[in-house]
This record gives C-alpha cells, structure tokens and sequence, in this order.
C-alpha cells in the first residue's frame, strides 16, 4: 500500500505529534496495526477554527460516537499547517478537563442573582428567556424617543446598551445587530473598541 | 479601522498572511506577533528566512524582538514622532517612490490656500467647542468640479509640499529626544526602510493594539500608511500594512457592524443629520468613487430586515433604523458613563468581562451596580456577572438584577470566524453544546421570537420596526438550533423574487428586487448549498519544506484562493492594482495583477482590486482605469485624510506624560481627546506618579482571562501576575525577582510580584532618565484557576477622539516593595 504521510495518519489514527516518532518506512505497517485501536481510529475529522485570537488557526476534532476525543492542529490549513499556539492546543478543555471529563468550571444552567442578593439561583433556560424578553420590552418602552425636538422620526433607546462579542460567529453577530438595530438600540459595541 | 480607512478605502489589513513572505523589510511597531499572533509569526520568519530585515521597535525587548534582526527600544506613545521622522528622511533623502506618489495618492491635490499649521495646531480649531471646523482642510477644485493639482508636487499649496514642511521638523535628534532612540540607530533604521521606497522593494508594517490604544491610535496608524504611501508598498506584493487583530473574531463582528457607528459592510449608522434615505445617502456617499454603488447595498439590507415592509413608498424602511442624536458617541466607555448618569438602566454582555477588560475598571465595576438589569452570556462565570462579589461591593445594596445565560462553546456550534487577513473560514461543530448551554445566535433568535410576540398585537408605529422584522431563523430539524445556512444565505445576498442566492455584490439592486444583509460578504454563498467559507482547497506545496511560495512568474497559487472566501470577492491583497505600474504592468517583485492587452481586462494570481476598465480611460462611477484605491475618491490614496483630530498625524504626549511635548509649545497633548466627568476618571502628574507604565497580553492568556484561566493547561503554563521592572530601577528600591510590590496610578492600586528584567531599559527622553515598566492584563480575583488583581484598574480612560479607544498602553505610575499581605 502506497500511503502518504496524512492518508497514513488518517487510517492508523495517528496523531500529527505522534508521527514524528514514526521514522522508518518498514515500521509503518507494523505500527499501523499496533495503533489500529488507538483513541482517534476510526473518529471522524471535524474541522474548526481557533477561538482566541484572529490567525485564524486550523482545529481537527476528532469524535466518535459523539465523543469528542481529541483536538489538534489541522495540517490541511494553509494559514497555520498543522501549528497551533499553547492556546489553541488547549481548546479541547472548553468542553473537557481531562478525557471524557467536563471542564468543571463550565457554567452548564441558566441562573439568576435577585436584586439584594448575595447568591445565584438556578432558573430554567425558558424562563430565563421569557424574562430577559420582558425586561427589554419593559425598559424599551420606558425610554423611547420617536421623535427628536423637531419632528423628526429617530426610532431609538437610550437606556439597553448590548456589549459584545468578537468571540461569537458572523452569523451570530448578523443576529444580535438586526435584532438591536431593529429595537432601536443605540449603545452596541464589541471587543474592536477595546 | 480609520486610520486604514480614511487613507486607502477600507479598514482592513491589507495584505494576506502568505503574502508576508515576499517582504524585504519587516517593521514590528504596535506588535509583539510572536506572543500575541504566534502562529502568523511563522509567515514573518519566512520573510527572514527569504532574506527580509526583520525590525522590532518596542519598548519591551519581547519574543518578536527575539527573533528580529534589530531591536529599537523606545518610550511607549511616541510612534507618530518616529514615524513622522521616518516620512522626514524619505522625502529629504529623495527616497520615495515618485510615480507611485504622483498617479496613486492625493500628493498632488492642492489644498485650500487657508489651511494652517501652527504649533501643534490645525487652522479651524475652535478653543471652546474643542473642535475643528474642517473647511480649510478642503481640496480646491476647478468649475469642473474635478480637484486641482500638480504633478510635478512643488505647488505650495499640494499636499506633498504640506507634509514636507510639517515633518521637516522631525530631525533625527528630534525623534531622539522624545522616542529616546540614539540617533544613530534611528538614521539605520530610517536608511532601511526607506530603501524600499523604489518599484521591486516592499516594506511590511505590523501592528496590533500597541497602535490603537493611545489618545492618537487613529493617527498612529495614519503615519504609517502615509509612510508606506510614499514608499509604495501598497498593493503590492510584501508591502502593506497587516493589523492583527486581538479577538478570533474581531473582523467579522465589525463587519457585521456590532457597533454603534456603523452598519453591515461599513454602511454607517444614520444620525438626526439625515432626513431621509436619499439625504442619508447624499451626505455619507464618496463621490467619484466605488462607493457611488452605496444605495444599491444599504437598500438592499433594509430589504433583508423589513422584506416586504420595505418599500419604494416608505424610503424603504429607513426611518425603522435608529438615529444617533447629533454629536452624541455611543461607546464602549460611553456606555459606563451612562450607566453612571442614569441613563442606561440594562445591559446585555456577551462574551466579554468589561469588569476586568475595561480600562479604569473600577469606574467599570461601580457602573454595573446601577444598573436595573444585567445579563451575561458566557461560558464561565466571571467579574462581570459576579460584579456584586468584588472587593468593596455591598450585595445587600446592590439592586441589579443578573441573568447569566450557558453559553455554547467554540467547538459546540458552528458558524464562521473572519480572521485578521478578512479570510472567513467554516468551523463545524464537533459535540453538542454540554449541558443546557446554547450558541449565542440561539439565544439571540429566541429573545427576538418572544419580542414579536410580546408586540405582536401592537399597532404603534414605534413599535413595527419589531413587528415587521424578517426573523425566521428556525431550524425545522433541531429545535435547540437556528438555521445557519439561512442567515448566511441572507448576509450573502438573495435574489427577493425567486429567493436564489445573487452570486455577488455585484448583482445586488437599489429597486428592492435584491435582499442583502452585509453586501461585501456577497458571494459568500453564491449558490443554494455552496458554502464558499467551507472551501478546503489548499494549492499543492512548491517548496521542499511544505510551502507554497510565491513566483516571479505569477505560476503559483500561493494565496490559496481555494481555501475559505476573502472579502470582498474572495480578494486576498486589497489595492493590488497598485503592483501594475499605471499602464498595468506588474512593476512589483511578484505580480500580483495586471491589464491584459489582448483579453481586454484585469487579471492575476489575485482577484483584481479594480473596476473593468483600461488604464487611460475613467469608469463611469468616476475612478480612472490607473488608480488602485477604488473606495476613495478618484481612486487615489489618502496620504491627506481629514479625520476630527487633523487632516495629517503629528506628534502630541500621552495624556499622562513624563515630559512636555518637545515639538509643540502650546500643544502638549492631542487637543480633541475625549476624557470622562466621573469621580473616577482622575489622572496624574510625573511627580507623583515618575514611570512610564505599559501593558500587554502573554502567549498563554487572552485578555481578561476568561477563555485561558478557566482551562488548566493554560493557568498552569502562565500562573501569576507580575510587573516587568527594569534591573536598574529594582536595583535602586530594592526591589528582588519575586518580590511583592504595589503599582499604583491615579486610578488606584495592584499587588503583583517584581519581574526584574533586562528587557526594558531605561532611555534618555528630553534629556533625563526615564523608567519604564511593564504588566500584562489577564488575571482578575474571583474566576478561573489562577487569580490576580486587575491591571485594568492603572488604566486611564482617556480615548482617542476617531474610535474612542483607550490610552492603556501608557500611563503613569508609581511603584513600593511590600510584604505578601502587607
Ligand atoms: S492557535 Fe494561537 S495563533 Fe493560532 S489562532 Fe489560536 S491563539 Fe491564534
């Protein structure tokens, strides 16, 4: 069998680090076989970008059976070859501290701190939202101005100001300022002015 | 960004990463790439490797300085003076590149007779309105209404002669007295970086946030392009000017406009200055320019968000869209100062820990307490959201109501990211979000879905521009999910009556019959199903070590135009025009584009930046086939580019300053700087407060340290806060490596422990000893697996007047050994 080097890794399931170690070209075969059931084999490649600064550094996951099991630097991405910085290799503990084990400081419900308290309290996601809803609606309409002095249609809110984020998606982004816009809102900004 | 903007068009880096490689000289200022950008930093060492002269002026000898050929040290907040002295050796040494000059920029414009420039001052400055009256900034143009210039650029009055007077006085011992770079290292420097000024050479310079975080970040920045104007490094390939951006995806969530100034594509947000659509339209449209195309791309994204509300009989919409009071900024410092006044009473946070990040944090943190409500959006719980558990705060006082809502996490969804070279790219989501997390753009389509619905039975018109808002973003198969592909389909651009993608800008109409939500994202999507963000086609390596590197002979794919979709119309170098000579000859060392004589258009290993017409002839919207800078009038360069703080750059000190500005007598600082009436924005002296201060971010942490304490690899790697002091200065109080010592400014006061460094030296600045002393920004008290205290609460804010950014790359301070605790 004729294997290039990423084809190679592909079917054993090699990681791009553990490749350096494979040297000779008679060993392949055999190590192949050893690595047959390593943690990737057989996981799909998912591809993905690095979310902290904007090189724009190429992720492979590697998931199975909706196991993530590894991420590491995609080789395929001209921007970055397979490199990535101590922040990008650490992107897999977003979801996972160790293997199979959530970060432990992910915050995985909605919650709710009440004016005067000093503790959050756990609020169902729904309601969360319903509230959220309610409380913009509620200031909105407090503090519209539709008309300036002179007649003239301004549409807008003074009083919700929306702060963020350089670390969400385009399409994530094309949401929030249709959504605000359309409220009337004014005060909207993110990281760039930081 | 307009210090980019004002000058060539657009905001954006102008270059792509991979075409780095072909520079002759790498100027690092504004950035420490290896730290903060590591993984460009390969494309720069590839420069190196192909011979480049990598230069780092710094304050801090960092890695990036490592790796140079040459480390410049200098005073943080003089990098207009040295640029400035930079634009003064070309033009007295005859080193710039003439015809680029001539037939590319406004050099050649002349400028109105009344224009002044006297000690540090613009003519049309109003004392009492701290503002410019612009009017004598004006070019001056002929019955035509075609500008008046001259070619040969010795007019007085042409804006070449201007700069040559106004840098004049940037001598090399000027820019050494205040920089503090010994005269001869910067005559070295100045000698090899003007050498690139001559067609076949190319400069690179490099910035990041060590440019825009300053009172004059604007004008920082401006310098440079005007340097690299007359140089002729625009356009061309190695040349340029490559922001790096600070967040995975700042690039795209200032195209897409989460700004208040703007909206999607760079559109501009209307104001109480404009009528009407037409008004709007005739007061912000560059005439003679691409721009001309403005109605068909704004009317097209009022049909993308009101679609059939929109009509021809109601302007479209365009009295739904907000209209910012006159004069009034909307910021982000703004919005504290609001808060603080009464006026803003909720606040949504995605995404980001203003508590920490911020400058002048506890202004931040005491603002929060006032408000009615609060949500946050993140995946951690940080100071922002726990606000009420802060050192000083009374919870029992405190009335904010805090919703914090699980964000998804980056490898939990999908969605694309535009990086620092406008290159958008596809992530896929590898898991389900965990637990009951959800992506930001779900929670955002939820509340919209139940604001319709609370204003569904509604009738005031103040209320319809919800109403009649298209928000259909369901995702008929998941319920937990939105239907990406419709919003990019929309951001693309849609034909309204078949609905098919339009397969660019391009297509896009000012009649209605086209839908667009950002028009320079067009052609994103240019099909049903084709996703050109998730394109993976990587040109085949050409050299032995895995690269792909550029050709004389334009052979080699080395942009990768097959990998992700630049904007706009997937174009890696913008203004590459300028590689061609102005018959359309490539005249630099790699050809970027040219005019093919025998087809009858542009073409190249780029997607040519220019209208389809021929050098010698003008495109109806008014730019000649011989000019690169299309989204500027007449196509040409804006080496005079009036902006609120001046039609050109010039030297002022920091707002908090060791010394008096040694170039301008009456003018010490930039007069139109935008400081805050607050308790809390307090601001001190040299006597009190001796050393230059300076912050910055370290390779294994990302800002306020919410997306790098929180993961153990990281806070492990980089643990604890420090201060870089330099040994001489640690030497003089006593100061050991790991000893406890308080920085204080005017704002307040951090425990961290003494680096004592060689890495910054003190330097001669006006004739004395000065200290400088350095502290990154990541830790905060209550989150993540290390902790610190908030360097953010030295910082002042004083802000640049163009974007409102903050001066936290320098500041006064003092400094004491203590006793852990004590
Ligand atoms: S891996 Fe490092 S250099 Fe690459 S995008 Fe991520 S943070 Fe930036």
């Amino acid at each position: 069998m004729n294997l290039n080097r990423r084809e190679f890794l592909r079917l054993s399931g090699v990681s791009a680090a553990g490749a350096a170690l494979l040297l000779f070209a008679e060993e392949r075969e055999a190590l192949a076989r050893d690595l047959k059931e390593s943690r990737i084999a057989r996981a799909k490649e998912v591809p993905s970008v690095c979310p902290h600064c904007s090189v724009g550094c190429g992720l492979i996951g590697y998931v199975r059976e909706g196991q993530l099991l590894q991420v590491e630097g995609n080789p395929d991405s001209p921007v970055s070859e397979g490199s990535l910085c101590p922040k990008g290799a650490a992107t897999m503990q977003f979801a996972y501290d160790g293997v199979g084990r959530p970060n432990p400081l992910r915050q995985l419900t909605a919650k709710i701190r009440r004016p005067g308290s000093d503790r959050w309290e756990e609020i169902g996601i729904e309601e969360a939202l319903d509230r959220i809803a309610r409380r913009i609606k509620e200031t909105r309409d407090a503090s519209f101005v539709e008309r300036n002095a002179d007649g003239l249609v301004v549409n807008r809110t003074e009083s919700i100001a929306h702060i963020g984020s350089a670390c969400i998606d385009n399409e994530e982004c094309y949401l929030v300022t249709k959504l605000m816009r359309a409220l009337g809102v004014v005060y909207l900004e993110h990281h760039a002015r930081i | 960004m307009p210090g980019l903007g004002t000058s060539f068009g657009r905001g954006a880096m102008t270059t792509a990463l991979w075409d780095i490689p072909n520079a002759d000289v790498v100027v690092f200022m504004g950035s420490n790439a290896a730290e903060n950008h590591p993984i460009s930093f390969k494309w720069f060492l590839r420069a190196k490797q192909k011979g480049a002269t990598v230069i780092c002026v710094d304050p801090r000898y960092n890695r990036t300085a490592s790796k140079a050929d040459w480390w410049i040290p200098f005073r943080s907040g003089t990098d207009t003076a040295v640029l400035g002295g930079l634009i003064n050796y070309a033009i007295t040494h005859n080193k710039f590149h003439r015809e680029y000059v001539v037939k590319y920029t406004n050099a050649s414009l002349l400028v109105h007779p009344d224009f002044r420039f006297d000690d540090g001052l613009f003519s049309g400055w109003d004392p009492e309105a701290k503002k410019y009256d612009q009017s004598t900034w004006a070019f001056q143009t002929g019955p035509d209404g075609q500008p008046l210039s001259d070619p040969t650029l010795e007019h007085p009055q042409c804006v070449f002669q201007h700069i040559k007077r106004i840098y004049a006085e940037y001598t090399p011992e000027k820019v050494s007295e205040i920089s503090g770079i010994p005269v001869d290292d910067f005559i070295k420097f100045a000698e090899t970086v003007c050498a690139t000024g001559t067609a076949g050479k190319s400069a690179v310079f490099v910035y990041a946030m060590g440019w825009t975080q300053h009172t004059k970040g604007v004008q920082n920045i401006r310098t440079a392009t005007i340097l690299q104007m007359l140089l002729g490094n625009i356009g061309v390939a190695g040349g340029g000017i490559a922001a790096l951006r600070g967040h995975a995806n700042v690039q795209g969530a200032t195209d897409l406009a989460v700004l208040y100034h703007d909206l999607p594509g760079y559109l501009g947000q209307p104001t109480e200055a404009h009528k009407s659509l037409s008004d709007f339209l005739a007061k912000t449209t560059t005439k003679n320019s691409y721009w001309e195309n403005k109605p068909k791309f704004l009317i097209s994204l009022l049909k993308a968000w009101w679609g059939e509300h929109a009509t021809a009989e109601n302007d479209f919409c365009f009295d739904y869209l907000p209209k910012m009071a006159a004069g009034e900024t909307y910021s982000h410092y703004d919005i504290f100062q609001s808060i603080l006044d009464g006026r803003v009473k909720g606040l949504i946070v995605v995404g980001q820990n203003p508590a920490v990040g911020s400058a002048n944090a506890r202004k931040v943190q005491a603002a929060l307490a006032k408000l009615d409500w609060l949500v946050v959006s993140d995946l951690f719980l940080n100071e922002t959201s726990e606000f009420w558990k802060l050192e000083g705060m009374n919870p029992a006082e405190i009335q904010t109501e805090v919703i914090l809502l699980p964000a998804a996490g980056p490898l939990e969804k999908e969605g694309s990211f535009t990086n620092t070279h406008r290159l958008i790219q596809w992530k896929h989501k590898m898991i389900e979000p965990m637990g009951e997390s959800h992506s930001d753009g779900w929670y955002m389509v939820q509340i919209g879905k139940r604001l319709k619905q609370l204003y569904a039975d509604s009738t005031a018109a103040k209320d319809l521009p919800i109403k009649h808002l298209v928000w259909d973003y369901d995702d008929p198969d998941n319920p937990n999910e939105f239907d990406h592909l419709k919003v990019l389909k929309e951001i693309n651009g849609y034909d309204v009556a078949t609905g098919k993608p339009v397969s660019g800008f391009g297509a896009l109409q000012d009649d209605g019959s086209t839908a667009c939500g950002c028009w320079i994202y067009s052609g994103i999507y240019p099909e049903e199903g084709v996703n050109k963000a998730d394109a993976r086609l990587r040109a085949a390596p050409n050299r032995p070590d895995g690269w792909t590197e550029a050709k004389a002979d334009g052979s080699a794919d080395y942009l990768h135009l097959g990998w992700g979709f630049a904007w706009p119309a997937n174009r890696r170098v913008i203004y590459n025009r300028a590689s061609a000579d102005p018959s359309g000859k490539p005249w630099s060392k790699v050809p970027l584009v040219w005019w093919d004589e025998a087809e009858g258009k542009w073409t190249g290993v780029d997607v040519p930046d220019m209208l389809p017409v021929a050098p010698g002839q003008v495109h109806a919207v008014g730019v000649p086939g011989d000019t690169p800078f299309i989204m500027k009038a007449w196509g040409l360069g804006g080496i005079w580019g009036p902006l609120p703080d001046g039609p050109l750059p010039v030297h002022y000190e920091p707002m908090e300053s060791p010394t008096p500005n040694l170039l301008y007598r009456k003018q010490g600082t930039i007069p139109t700087m935008k400081i805050y009436d607050s308790e809390f924005d307090l601001f001190g002296d040299p006597e009190r407060f001796p050393y230059v201060a300076t912050t910055y971010r370290l390779t294994e942490h990302l800002t306020s340290g919410v997306m790098t304490r929180t993961l153990p690899y990281l806070a492990e790697a980089f643990a604890r806060h420090f201060c870089e002091i330099p040994r001489e200065l640690a030497q003089r109080e006593g100061i050991r490596n790991g000893d406890w010592v308080e920085v204080e400014s005017a704002r307040g006061k951090v425990r961290v422990q003494a680096m004592v460094t060689n890495r910054l030296r003190p330097l001669r600045i006006g004739g004395r000893e000065t200290f400088l002393i350095g502290l990154p920004i990541h830790w905060a008290p209550n989150s993540g697996h290390v902790q610190g205290d908030i360097t953010n609460t030295l910082t002042p804010q004083a802000v640049d007047v163009n974007v409102q950014i903050q001066e936290s790359k320098v500041f006064l301070a003092n400094l004491r050994k203590v006793s852990v605790g004590g």
